[in-house]
């Protein structure tokens, strides 16, 4: 299992906060749980489809659209940062 | 702690007076304070509400600060970044730099902010007599950022 975190616009667009989620085969990427995740609906196609600007974290550290995931990792997505 | 987060406002002149007395070689203090202005793409803001990633916020910002000292011969760096809702003329944001001459303090400083726009994960999200809308990144703040890319900005001093 993985936790997955979703924060500010997206949190609110997807109407939710984190989840747990059971990865279905080793060397699951960033990239192949982004194109899970887009086929859960509009929202989610939008939000992680074709021409997402979604940043994803695994661990507290950037991750890239081939970065492996492994049980216990902490996933995060989010829009752009906006903070200073 | 060299980097804070947290709801609570900050002593800007109790900060800076802290790290002027900690060493006596210091020479130059640079800091950075960003504030909520009542205006964005032309709309009043009457609040804004700031979110971010615990933990990672603090790891990137340490890593970020890491990298200053990586880069220039500086002393001391401090960042503390607030979250929660603010309103017009609240402070958000506090960078202080300590260094024996100034050239190494103002380019850690402005280095780090421009890092910290692009690289700590927190949004910001305004509250306008339209409604609320979440802030856009601007493209500018990435061309702030790349440019330290290059090696004009790379000296040490």
């Amino acid at each position: 299992m993985i936790k997955i975190l979703y924060f500010a616009r997206l949190k609110e667009s997807l109407g939710k906060a984190s989840e747990e989620f059971q990865l279905p085969y080793q060397n699951f990427t960033i990239a192949s749980l982004m194109t899970l995740l887009s086929s859960r609906g509009e929202t989610w196609g939008r939000e992680f489809g074709q021409g997402s600007t979604l940043r994803a974290a695994i661990n507290y550290d950037v991750a890239r659209e081939e970065s492996i995931l492994k049980d216990g990792d902490e996933v995060a997505f989010f829009p752009p940062v906006t903070g200073g | 702690m060299p980097v804070r987060v947290q709801i609570e406002d900050f002593d800007t002149g109790a900060e800076i007076d802290h790290m002027r007395q900690s060493r006596m070689d210091t020479g130059a203090i640079v800091s950075f304070v960003g504030q909520v202005r009542d205006t964005n793409h032309g709309s009043d803001v009457t609040a804004m509400t700031l979110e971010h990633y615990p933990g990672m916020t603090e790891k990137a910002l340490e890593e970020i600060v890491a990298q200053a000292k990586g880069r220039w011969d500086i002393f001391d760096a401090l960042v503390i970044h607030r979250v929660g809702k603010l309103q017009p003329t609240d402070q958000i944001v506090l960078v202080v730099v300590s260094s024996a001459h100034r050239g190494a303090a103002f380019a850690a400083c402005e280095f780090i902010m421009d890092y910290l726009k692009t690289e700590a994960p927190f949004w910001k999200k305004e509250q306008t007599s339209a409604g609320e809308r979440w802030v856009e990144a601007r493209s500018s703040d990435e061309v702030a950022r790349e440019r330290w890319n290059s090696d004009i900005n790379t000296y040490k001093q």
